[in-house]
């Protein structure tokens, strides 16, 4: 359930295109047909579910304060985390080299229609903002990165396929010259992401039921908690 | 400072009609998203030109020496480095600013202007035109970004540089005693794409050298 409710939120709530701004550049300049759109898109999941539970594991293992501590206790106290820029970078560059090479290998179709799309990849803020964004939530399992990972890179993918079909029809529409080409689009961007912007209430005011149930739980151990921080105040006053 | 024409051309072209983001469409990820207000806006403005600066001179020195094929590698490294250092001074001196910006100082890093410019120039020229557009760049990347973010402040919050130029706003003075409300709009994330394509339909209308058809 917790997964899930990170699923649906990371497609329409923290949506990357229109809640946060990246990917923009190739968002925009790739938009211009849907059947490129939908190839750079594939590209971005692809790439955005393998870099990010990578990434995690980078900084769990290593990049963390005191993250180096599965080394033996002296190294514990070693924080490497102004290396993250550096390392995510690296790592996110070398494996779209390593996934460009294996899909040219062993699956030629899928190359032929993702391709050209994946070096483009590789300096994509999507792709890295997805991995720093990923760390500023702490994930506490792997399944979570992953799950965010893919879920961001849907939400790319719908935004990029929405906006191309919009720009193929307005095509034909009659727009003041100077508006024409990137202005319109950012306009309707604008717009768009005012839609998104409802999907706000989604996952906090939807759910009444389900969450009545969880705070009358909660309720109750709060209750508990309280009753038990009482009696503690009492026994330290009776000791006094 | 007797700068030929060329040189002056390379400073102020993207001010103005080679701007970076209005025109040339580059760098527009990390601008949007912190430019609800001008100080961020302001400081992102410096970071980017010191980083595409050192960064363009540092390539254009090594220009010969690259492999074309791993360049991509190479740029990468070095503009990381210079974020590094940039990440680290905002943390040490400006912690709180470092926070509002949160990952986005990481994001200099993709930033498409900087890629850009290295490919388009760095790459192809002697270090001190490659400083100037650098510079040039830059500058119309801040410009742009400290426009959009003083209309944002303005009309959002009803300040500039967090100073109440329209009176306050809970004790109903100056023009809010009038009944004027603060935008709440032009905080959140769409509008700074709205003012970014308002931006570009002014600009394109003075200049219909810039339509595209």
């Amino acid at each position: 359930m917790e997964l899930l409710e990170l699923f649906l939120k990371s497609i329409f709530i923290d949506n990357m295109i229109f809640a946060t701004f990246l990917g923009m550049c190739s968002y925009l300049a790739v938009s211009k047909k849907v059947s490129t759109a939908v190839g750079l898109g594939a590209a971005v999941i692809f790439v955005l579910a393998i870099t990010i539970p990578l990434n995690w594991l980078l900084d769990q293992y290593l990049l963390k304060d005191g993250a180096l501590a599965w080394l033996g206790p002296e190294y514990a106290e070693y924080d490497l985390s102004f290396l993250t820029f550096i390392l995510f970078i690296a790592t996110i560059a070398t494996m779209v080299q390593l996934v460009e090479i294996i899909v040219e290998k062993f699956a030629p179709d899928l190359y032929n229609s993702l391709g050209i799309f994946l070096p483009l990849i590789a300096v994509n803020c999507a792709i890295l903002g997805g991995a720093l964004f990923m760390q500023q939530k702490e994930f506490p399992t792997i399944t979570h990165a992953t799950v965010y990972g893919i879920g961001s890179g849907i939400g790319w993918f719908l935004a990029i396929l929405a906006i191309a079909a919009i720009r193929e029809k307005i095509r034909y529409s009659n727009i003041p010259a100077p508006l024409r080409g990137i202005g319109i689009t950012f306009i309707i961007t604008g717009l768009m992401a005012i839609g998104f912007n409802s999907f706000g209430g989604m996952l906090t005011g939807g759910d009444g039921k389900a969450k009545s149930q969880g705070e009358e739980k909660t309720a109750v151990v709060k209750v508990d908690n309280t009753l038990e921080v009482a009696e503690n105040t009492n026994t330290k006053i009776s000791k006094k | 400072m007797g700068l030929s024409k060329k040189h002056k051309g390379l400073l102020l072209d993207p001010l103005a009609d080679k701007n970076p983001i209005t025109v040339q469409v580059l760098g527009i990820c990390s601008a949007l998203a912190i430019t609800a207000q001008l100080k961020p806006s302001i400081i992102m403005a410096i970071s980017v030109m010191f980083v595409l600066a050192m960064g363009n001179v540092v390539i254009s020195l090594l220009r010969n020496v690259i492999p074309s094929k791993i360049r991509i590698i190479v740029q990468l490294v070095v503009v990381a480095a210079l974020v590094i250092v940039v990440d680290q001074v905002l943390k040490a001196y400006a912690y709180e600013l470092s926070k509002t910006l949160s990952v986005f100082v990481g994001l200099i890093i993709t930033n498409c202007i900087i890629m850009g410019r290295f490919e388009a120039f760095a790459l192809a020229n002697k270090p001190w035109p490659s400083f100037l557009d650098a510079i040039g760049n830059s500058a119309g990347y801040g410009l742009l970004l400290i426009v959009v973010a003083f209309f944002r402040e303005l009309l959002g919050s009803g300040s500039i540089l967090g100073y109440k130029v329209f009176g306050d706003a809970i004790e109903k003075t100056g023009l809010y005693s009038i009944g004027y409300e603060n935008n709440g709009f032009m905080m959140l994330a769409p509008m700074a794409l709205i003012v970014v394509g308002i931006i570009i339909w002014i600009q394109r209308s003075k200049n219909p050298a810039l339509i595209e058809d």
